[in-house]
């Protein structure tokens, strides 16, 4: 019933309005095209400088009403530098966008139709083109400057020593692997994925590497320690999001990306900083990846080496879970995920290590 | 091809061009029925606005969509009853629109607005009714290529329309249809048959762009009137060449990547998927060695000229506009002709800077940035010019005139946001946020949907030989103005707070849901501004019929040619001679006369522009 009257309002303000909007066209007429055409053009002419002000008071406004609200301090060390170049751009941009729409907005107010006024014949100055030309040319110089300073600094390599975690995306959620004691990120093969036998990975349990490789879906990472993210994606392409580290990275199935940064402060020191005693660091897919995309969510602790280690130690690795107890290590005795290498027949010479193809051969 | 040839062996109305060739060829007994008239015609006018109507449409349909998803956005707790009463329970149960619909309305809404509505609506309208009464022809090259043009578009609108309708709903991977998301069926309920009816659409709509676009060159490039040189066309129709030279280079890329990925979908084949394990089905598919980033380079290749194809035709309109109404020469001519070529140059190199997050290589990102930032140079000098137009000159403000004044601003604003996302560094934060959504909203979106609005309020005396309502226009132009920067001003903050696009709800997540009552605000001027829209179209109706008359054959004051043909021109758009052009199309103010027409000769004593 409300949408009804709703529609109702909406068609009553369309008929008023256009029943002034006729009235006007005879009242013009009446008054002679001239006198019409000069109120109307004095009318718009005075909005111009009206909607100049309010708009520079509502820049203004918006400025104050959310500057809480963006662009909190970053928890990275990259991104101190993101935001730096930020503000630099931020700095730059603002005058010429407070410059030229001042020009656009005054240049029109005042120029406006006057009987008395005539139009000057001025089609071009070829000084003033250079100007124009070569000012915007050496500012861009100075912002692709900056920009690919830093962009180089961020998408350079990881520090030797960065912790390596693995993070995998698939519909709809975050897959995390850690390498274990020794390091090393076990092989894996997307064929031998099955959820319900617990390898959500589809790690190749003849690689003794992969033997200790922990699979979670949470993460943690140690404060003021480099971490390499080795990014992945099962199904479509993802993105992972991560807007206090100032960081984001796609999820390409088939490609894998990588992306490293060096958080600053735990998880507890943000929630103070941030006085919101629910704070955690979000990961959010920032890439379309189907209806459940909006809900993608995962969660990042940062926390002390000392609780980092303790957190690792306390983790089962992926293969001890799926093995149960009686799994000795080294050996590949009762793999019951082999089911899913079956599934379909393929070359063996995709297969990356030799003791995938003896996996698959076997089958 | 004479202008003459064109017009041979076909209808036409307007007695003075029937006299003329009954002088020429002889008798003809053409008859011109509803059907050759108003359908099947091939009359570019006629054609121009077959496009400008469909576009207006499509653009009604496209906005209403975004009211639908504004209403989510704004309010995501909500229940509208009726929102499940019409559009059932699968779309919207419990009066909330469910995600699968809210992909699909987002998706549609980035598709038609893109293509249907700035591409088809603003270049097939612009470029149709311009090209020939501008530079002085009877018609287009060839009207047989240029009906079918606006049939395959009317074709590809259709098949678009109807994927709506179909069960499992149409393609909501959103208008880029990223790779895999759109090849599995089994990984998204838009890439099922919504998916296939999206990519023949698309592609019906490849083939009209390029009948249209290789049309445009050459009539522009062979047709043009006796002393029309080059340097003597209005920026018009140098924005719609450049436009369709654009066009006409990158669209078949776009289709080839269509066509792989149809290939994927259907063929077995492995051009963009690779290793990949579906959840929802549980099964690991067969594919590998394909690569998804293929996708994306044969999209942006097109993609990214496609934000050119959009803006310069608005860019010559605007620019044409200005100088009417500011009754002074458009400053910088050879500037603004160098700078629409160096931008059609550079948007071919720059399509890479929509994937700087996406795995590339540093390097390639840098250079890429590079070039980017270098079309800054061309934008900047162009804003520059128009505001050395409106200097010292003795502005009207014509509902046109505000919307060109409208266009600048809105460019300047959506301009200087692009130089942050070009920059590869600051990309990092912004790509995919909201701040993506209000740059291109700003700077192509609006300044596009401005740009065609003031082609459409200067133009129409001309279309329909009558006015539109002032007063209605004005209202249109200040809240549809205003209402543009208040909808898409916040959504910066937004994205700088790292707000992801595309999300069907934020309130579970603590990063971004302080936005609540933002995003409220925005939905409500969202709905206030379309509503103006549809006071804008019961004008454009209303006006084609009962709008005042026009009875001077050159209302504006204008100097260009298309002001010289009769009030409602006929078929071959002049009676008699084409008129010979002797100078450029800015001659305002000049030598203390308001305008001299082009068609007018030097005098004695005169210096040529």
């Amino acid at each position: 019933m409300s949408t009804f009257f709703l529609l109702l309002i909406l068609l009553m303000g369309f008929l008023i309005t256009f029943q002034i909007a006729k009235a006007s066209e005879y009242v013009g007429v009446l008054k002679g095209e001239k006198k019409n055409f000069e109120q109307n053009n004095r009318i718009n002419g005075f909005l111009m400088i009206v909607f100049l002000v309010l708009g520079l008071i509502g820049v203004y406004y918006c400025n104050e009403i959310f500057r809480g609200k963006i662009l909190g301090e970053s928890a990275s060390v990259h991104g101190v530098e993101i935001d730096r170049m930020m503000y630099i751009t931020i700095t730059i941009t603002g005058i010429v966008f407070v410059l030229t729409q001042v020009l656009l907005f005054w240049f029109a107010y005042k120029y406006q139709y006057s009987e008395k006024r005539k139009a000057m014949y001025y089609p071009h100055d070829n000084r003033l083109e250079v100007i124009w030309t070569v000012v915007p040319a050496i500012t861009l110089t100075v912002l692709v400057g900056f920009g690919l300073f830093y962009w180089f600094r961020i998408t350079g390599d990881a520090p030797a020593d960065a912790n390596q975690i693995e993070i995998t995306g698939k519909q709809f959620g975050w897959i995390f692997r850690y390498p274990g004691s020794d390091g090393v990120f076990g092989k894996k093969y997307y064929q031998n994925i099955s959820d319900k036998d617990n390898n959500s990975l589809g790690l190749l349990w003849d690689d003794p590497n992969t033997h200790d490789d922990i699979v979670t879906s949470e993460m943690y990472i140690e404060v003021n320690k480099p971490v390499k993210l080795i990014i992945n994606s099962r199904d479509v392409i993802h993105d992972v999001g991560l807007v206090y580290f100032r960081q984001k990275m796609d999820a390409v199935p088939g490609t894998p990306t990588t992306l490293w940064f060096v958080p600053k402060f735990t998880t507890e020191e943000m929630k103070k900083k941030l006085g919101n005693p629910d704070f955690v660091y979000e990961i959010s897919c920032d890439q379309m990846c189907g209806r459940g995309h909006y809900t993608m969510r995962g969660v990042i602790t940062v926390v002390s080496h000392e609780e980092y280690v303790l957190w690792l130690a306390k983790q089962k690795a992926n293969y001890a879970q799926v093995m149960g107890d009686q799994a000795p290590a080294g050996g590949a005795k009762t793999d019951s995920t082999k089911a899913a290498a079956i599934s379909t027949s393929r070359p063996a010479a995709n297969l990356a290590t030799p003791a995938a193809k003896q996996l698959v051969a076997t089958n | 091809m004479s202008n003459e040839a064109t017009l041979h062996g076909h209808a036409e109305t307007d007695l003075p061009v029937h006299d003329l060739h009954h002088d020429e060829h002889g008798v003809h007994h053409h008859k011109e029925t509803f059907i050759t008239k108003y359908v099947f015609s091939q009359d570019h006018k006629m054609i121009s606005k077959q496009f400008l109507i469909t576009g207006m449409i499509w653009a009604i349909i496209g906005g209403m969509m975004s009211v639908l998803f504004r209403l989510q956005l704004g309010y995501p707790e909500a229940h509208f009853q009726f929102l499940e009463d019409l559009l059932g329970s699968k779309w919207a149960k419990g009066g909330q629109i469910q995600p699968e619909f809210y992909y699909a309305l987002v998706t549609m809404h980035g598709t038609i607005l893109v293509f249907f509505v700035l591409t088809g609506g603003l270049s097939g309208t612009f470029a149709n009714f311009l090209i020939p009464l501008q530079v002085g022809a009877r018609d287009m090259a060839s009207p047989m290529l240029n009906m079918l043009s606006y049939w395959f578009f009317l074709g590809a609108s259709v098949v678009m329309c109807t994927s709506l309708f179909i069960e499992t709903g149409p393609a909501s991977g959103g208008w880029t249809s990223y790779a895999p998301l759109s090849a599995l069926g089994d990984a998204n309920e838009g890439s099922k048959a919504g998916m296939d009816y999206w990519l023949i659409s698309m592609a019906l709509f490849v083939v009209s762009s390029l009948l249209g676009g290789l049309n445009y060159i050459s009539t522009i490039l062979n047709m043009r009137t006796k002393g029309m040189s080059m340097t003597r066309l209005p920026l018009t129709i140098w924005a719609i060449l450049f436009t369709a030279i654009l066009g006409v280079l990158s669209f078949p890329v776009l289709l080839s990547g269509f066509i792989l990925l149809l290939f994927d979908r259907h063929g077995g084949t492995s051009f963009y998927l690779s290793d990949i394990f579906l959840t929802e089905t549980g099964k690991a598919l067969p594919n590998e060695g394909g690569s998804a980033i293929l996708y994306q380079h044969l999209f942006w290749f097109l993609g990214h000229p496609e934000v050119y194809i959009i803006i310069l035709p608005a860019m010559g309109l605007v620019s044409e506009v200005m100088s009417v109404n500011a009754r002074k020469p458009i400053f910088g001519y050879m500037a603004m002709v160098g700078s629409l070529f160096a931008i059609t140059v550079l948007a071919f190199v720059v399509w890479a800077h929509h994937m700087f997050v996406t795995g590339l290589n540093p390097f390639l990102g840098s250079v890429f940035v590079l070039l980017t930032l270098l079309i800054a140079v061309p934008s900047a000098i162009k804003v520059f010019n128009w505001l050395t137009t409106l200097w010292r000159g003795n502005i009207r403000f014509t509902p046109a005139m505000l919307f060109a004044i409208g266009f600048v601003s809105t460019f300047i604003s959506g301009g200087l946001t692009g130089i942050f996302l070009g920059n590869s560094t600051l990309d990092i934060q912004l790509h995919d946020t909201y701040f993506v959504i209000a740059h291109f909203h700003i700077v192509m979106g609006v300044s596009g949907i401005l740009g065609m609005f003031c082609g459409i309020y200067h133009w129409f005396p001309k279309m329909y030989g009558r006015y539109m309502n002032n007063t209605m226009s004005y209202i249109h132009f200040w809240i549809t103005f205003a209402g543009a920067y208040l909808i898409f001003w916040p959504m910066h903050y937004e994205g700088l707070a790292g707000m992801p696009r595309r999300y069907l709800d934020y309130s579970n997540w603590i990063s971004f849901n302080q936005f609540g009552d933002l995003n409220r605000f925005i939905s409500t001027v969202a709905m206030i501004t379309f509503a103006v829209q549809l006071l804008f179209v019961f004008n454009f109706i209303y006006s084609i019929f009962k709008g005042r008359r026009v009875m001077d054959r050159n209302p504006w004051g204008s100097t260009t040619l298309e002001w010289t043909a009769p009030i409602r021109p006929g078929h071959g758009n002049w009676p008699g001679e084409i008129p010979e052009v002797h100078r450029w199309p800015y001659d305002y103010a000049k030598d203390g006369r308001d305008f001299i027409p082009q068609t007018e000769p030097l005098g004695s004593n005169e210096s040529a522009h």
